[in-house]
């Protein structure tokens, strides 16, 4: 029996999954600093409901829990999806998506590395088409709200749904830029015009711009770890900057800058940390490029056409379903083939 | 901008590959990146802190006959029988073999099966020598200056050297010398990029023995008419370089160029492209582009040859890990691994095995006590290293693959082991061929690098291994099928010839009174007929497959004995089936069966449900079967050898089936261990 290499050199993919939360962490904390505590409950409600699934589903599947368990993919897959929830959301909307991300969309496809659709994503998907309207109620950064609510007053909400007496959700909730931006031009207002609101800051989002640049930061160091490649965050941003560079150019008026489609939303959380998930994307470097282009420019125009204000989840299943046609047509050229 | 350069340089040099390589690439320090490659640690200082030590005499040398790739040697020598050092035991049998020459005098003790350092663990036929300690040579032929000799009568003497690639392929070198300038090598590269972490035994031999080894270029460069010579260096052997660099410093042709130190630089096909920038062809050897590789010791194997006229006996080991003391030495062949690590001072506590080769190729000796490893070193043998599960570790268990492509990135052939795993996980073999399997060159990197901890190089082998049986099984149903075909047709043929025949006897049968007779005399002529027939038949067998010229004096004299005993048999079942005279209805459709096995089955079936006479002839009809598909296989096996020996590393040496399910089973424990009941 040949068993060679005898060596190996490989960070095992509990510590890819690890890093990939350590990245996230300068994220949770713009997160705490801009909407309040309530985000720390968030995760780990998704964090319990994440694990206590994947324990199940394996025990039920009759695998080994402990080495799966504590591959801490299902803890990355919660937190993704808890940080893209609405910062106040109830308990159950919680546990209803990261249920369904980890039992339906990961464990019932075959567990870690089995999954054909990023978990997190369906998990939001599912949650966003089945409670639209829970699902489009952010609250204000507390910078803007008009009431401020403490981190007891959002543990009660979230566990109770229930707010002080004195406090209406019409004070504490306010529409985000992008949902803003795209009711706004409906009733034909100018984008210049539009972004004048306080609910815009210097790059997207007054507050939520904080949070996008510390998933850049999460995002570089990602990259500085090689745990992600390159090709993925730079095609996805690159393509969105293009295309929302073309409309703007075209059409200041009604389309919003690049700048603001890359600092707003979900963008950077999908070019660093979702469409970076390998085993829902495509392996090839060729490929890479080509998945996140695509993502890029698809969540642009579910944005300005589609029927939602961000359009990251429904971008990145839709290229998840191309992926093994993607894979296919881009093997890269083999040493001492013909080019 | 040099970058660019560089690219339009590479472009214009794989568009030329078959012309000369301009000088200015072979004399600059620029070399060309291959894709990925791995930078393990490297652990070689350990071994190079003394110089080579020549290993004292062993008690007992145990000398396996195949030590390289191809035939097995024909034995000349008998048990009991006194050699002298350097005396022919086994003579080189077709034409990929080499010969194996006594490493000293003495007396063969026993020519039968031991434990010979191969991945299997099995044992193989080994000459065992008794040394007189006289250490006496015999006499050594009169070398003439081999500049004025003829190069054929040089390349044809070669085979008596024993010499093959001493960098671990094996491949016997006067096969690689033949090509005499008429092939237009242009280029002579030389193998000393030594990648492998731990292994230093070319490193010391640059270090130590740099004239030889531009003694042994010279003659290879002579033999090839070469005119141009590189030699590729890791940089992680700044000594070796500067020592090499001296040594050629007034020859002409010659150039050094220092490669950066990654892993697997040193395949033949990597370093070419590193050096020269030239890609060789999927589907084509060195030679086709007019390149030639060796490695170091295996040029001054060449120039103890033609200089001094000694065989290939002994070569340098790099005896490393958990021993007192590293070091390299010089070790005739035979010698027990067990001297070497008495002379390295012993092994050092919690050494748990031994692994010949570095360690991400290498594999496990078998040596039954640790403390007497009687394992003998061959001319494969580079590196010993004595392992603890400190130094390498027992990977953990494999995780599921979650296609993080860090193999893909690190592959020096640009191929995708993550599908290739899967495509092989699944049986997926078509697949697997159409993702290139067969251009894996199994260094490891891949696995070295998988987070999830799958063995990969063993899918890959277990795939190519059940691809190439495959193939082998197909070939032998072609050859079953033809061959039923043709008898098909004969027996349609005799049935009209009989069918004539009995119209002419009724024709003159009111002549014939004595009907017995003439009877007899025509059976008489129907068995001379018969004999006459096989024969054809087994000429037409033998053209079937398309045979190289030069395999046809590699058959073995088995097959010949076996082609004989099979003519015999089908003489015999002529007779016997003309004594039936049964109307032969047979009906066979052996067309598009998928082994051999199952086509001689078939075909005993049909024919057994004739009449009873006729079941007899299937019986007769076995043995002659049976050697011929032994013959086809034995054919596919030296075509195989062939095509690996001439590819410019093997591309698989374990065709062994125990092997393949030893390695199956093994990756099998390993996922069950962490999917129980996974039905995949």
């Amino acid at each position: 029996m040949n068993r060679s290499p005898y060596i190996s050199n490989a960070p095992s993919v509990s510590i890819i999954m690890f890093k990939v939360l350590l990245a996230l962490v300068p994220s949770i904390l713009a997160y705490v600093w801009v909407y309040g505590g309530g985000i720390l409950v968030t995760l780990s409600l998704a964090t319990v409901t994440a694990l206590s699934t994947e324990a199940a589903m394996l025990k039920t599947r009759k695998r080994a829990i402990k080495p799966f368990l504590f591959d801490c993919s299902a803890v990355v897959t919660a937190w993704l999806l808890a940080l893209a929830l609405p910062p106040l959301a109830p308990w159950w909307l919680i546990v209803v998506g990261t249920f369904f991300a980890i039992a339906i969309s990961k464990q019932l496809y075959g567990g870690l590395g089995y999954n054909p659709f990023n978990p997190a994503m369906v998990g939001y998907a599912v949650l966003l088409i089945s409670f639209p309207i829970i699902m489009t109620k952010w609250p204000a950064p507390l910078i803007l709200a008009q009431s401020q609510l403490g981190f007891m007053d959002q543990l009660h909400y979230i566990f109770g749904n229930a707010l002080p007496n004195s406090v209406t959700m019409d004070a504490v909730t306010s529409a985000t830029p992008l949902d803003y931006l795209k009711t706004q031009l409906t009733l034909k207002h100018e984008v210049q015009n539009i972004t004048e609101s306080p609910i815009f800051g210097t790059l997207g989002a007054k507050g939520g711009e904080y949070i996008v640049v510390a998933y850049l930061l999460g995002g570089l160091f990602l990259l500085q770890q090689r745990i992600i490649s390159w090709h993925l965050p730079t095609a996805f941003l690159l393509a969105l900057a293009f295309i929302s560079g073309v409309f703007h150019l075209v059409n200041p008026a009604q389309f919003a800058s690049p700048l603001f489609h890359l600092f707003s939303g979900a963008s950077m959380l999908c070019a660093f940390f979702i469409i970076t998930d390998p085993v829902s994307g495509p392996t090839t470097p060729k490929g890479k490029l080509y998945f996140a282009a695509g993502t890029g420019i698809l969540v642009y125009l579910i944005r300005v056409y589609g029927g939602y204000p961000d359009g990251v989840a429904f971008a990145v299943i839709f290229m998840n379903i191309c992926v093994p046609l993607i894979d296919a047509n881009t093997q890269p050229r083999v040493f001492g083939h013909p080019k | 901008m040099n970058a660019i350069i560089n690219f339009f340089k590479k472009l214009n040099n794989t568009a030329s590959a078959s012309s000369i390589i301009p000088s200015d690439i072979i004399h600059s320090s620029e070399v060309f990146k291959f894709n990925g490659g791995v930078h393990p640690p490297e652990n070689k200082t350990e071994s190079t802190q003394h110089p080579i030590e020549v290993l004292k005499l062993p008690k007992k040398l145990v000398l396996p006959l195949r030590q390289h790739v191809g035939n097995m040697p024909k034995i000349i020598i008998a048990v009991g029988e006194q050699v002298l050092k350097g005396q022919l035991l086994a003579e080189a049998e077709g034409a990929v073999s080499a010969a194996i020459h006594a490493p000293t005098s003495g007396t063969v003790s026993a020519i039968a099966e031991a434990i010979i350092p191969h991945p299997s663990g099995l044992p193989d036929i080994c000459v065992t020598l008794i040394p007189d300690g006289l250490d006496e040579w015999i006499a050594k032929p009169v070398m003439q200056d081999w500049r004025n000799a003829d190069k054929n009568t040089l390349v044809a003497s070669l085979r008596l050297s024993g010499i093959v690639g001493l960098g671990g392929a094996t491949f016997p070198t006067h096969i690689k010398l033949r090509a005499n300038g008429k092939s237009g090598v242009h280029t002579l590269v030389i193998n000393a990029a030594e990648c492998e972490p731990y292994i230093t035994c070319d490193d010391m031999l640059m270090r130590e023995r740099a004239d030889q080894i531009m003694q042994g270029i010279s003659i290879a460069q002579h033999l090839l008419g070469a005119e141009n010579c590189v030699i590729g260096i890791e940089d992680n052997k700044p000594q070796a370089t500067d020592s090499m660099r001296a040594a050629c410093v007034d020859i002409k042709g010659i150039s050094v160029k220092v490669v950066p130190t990654l892993y697997p630089s040193g395949d033949a096909r990597r370093l070419i492209y590193l050096l020269l920038g030239i890609e060789i062809p999927s589907d084509k050897r060195s030679t086709d582009v007019g390149i030639q590789v060796f490695n170091v010791a295996t040029a001054v194997a060449l120039y103890r040859f033609f200089t001094l006229g000694e065989p290939s006996i002994s070569r340098i080991v790099s005896m490393t890990g958990n021993v007192q003391s590293p070091q390299n030495f010089e070790v005739l062949f035979g010698t027990p691994v067990q001297d070497l690590i008495t002379a390295a001072g012993g092994i050092k506590s919690g050494t748990s095995h031994f692994i010949m080769g570095g360690p991400m190729m290498g594999f496990d000796l078998h040596c039954s006590d640790l403390n007497h490893c009687d394992v003998p070193i061959t001319k494969a043998s580079n590196c010993i290293i004595a392992a603890t599960p400190n130094l390498f570790a027992e990977p953990p268990p494999a995780m599921p693959c979650i296609r993080c492509a860090r193999c893909a990135d690190v592959c020096p052939v640009s191929l995708q082991p993550q599908e290739l795993y899967w495509f092989a996980k699944s049986d997926n073999f078509e697949k697997a061929r159409d993702y290139q399997l067969f251009d894996c060159i199994e260094c490891g990197a891949c696995s070295y690098v998988c987070p999830s901890n799958i063995p990969l190089v063993q899918y890959y082998r277990y795939a190519k291994s059940e691809i190439i049986a495959a193939a082998k099984a197909k070939e032998a149903a072609d050859l079953a099928r033809e061959r039923n075909e043709f008898k098909l047709m004969r027996i349609e043929r005799e049935k009209i010839e009989r069918t004539q025949k009995h119209a002419q006897r009724a024709n003159t049968g009111a002549a014939n009174i004595n009907g017995a007779n003439i009877s007899k005399a025509e059976k008489n002529t129907e068995k001379r007929r018969a004999t006459v027939e096989t024969t054809e038949m087994l000429a037409k067998t033998n053209t079937v497959p398309p045979l190289a010229n030069d395999e046809t004096n590699q058959r073995s004299a088995n097959e010949q004995v076996a082609k004989k005993q099979a003519a015999i048999a089908t003489a015999i079942e002529r007779v016997k089936a003309l004594k039936a005279q049964t109307s032969n209805d047979v009906k066979t459709n052996s067309i598009g069966l998928s082994t051999a096995i199952k086509d001689e089955n078939l075909q005993s079936g049909v024919v057994k449900t004739g009449t009873v006479k006729n079941s007899e002839i299937t019986e007769q009809e076995k043995p002659k079967k049976q050697a011929i598909i032994a013959a086809a296989i034995e054919r596919a096996k030296a075509q195989k050898a062939t095509a690996i020996a001439e590819g410019d590393a093997p591309k698989n040496t374990e065709p062994s089936s125990k092997t393949i399910q030893a390695e199956i089973k093994e990756i099998d424990a390993r996922r069950k261990e962490f999917l129980p009941k996974h039905k995949e």
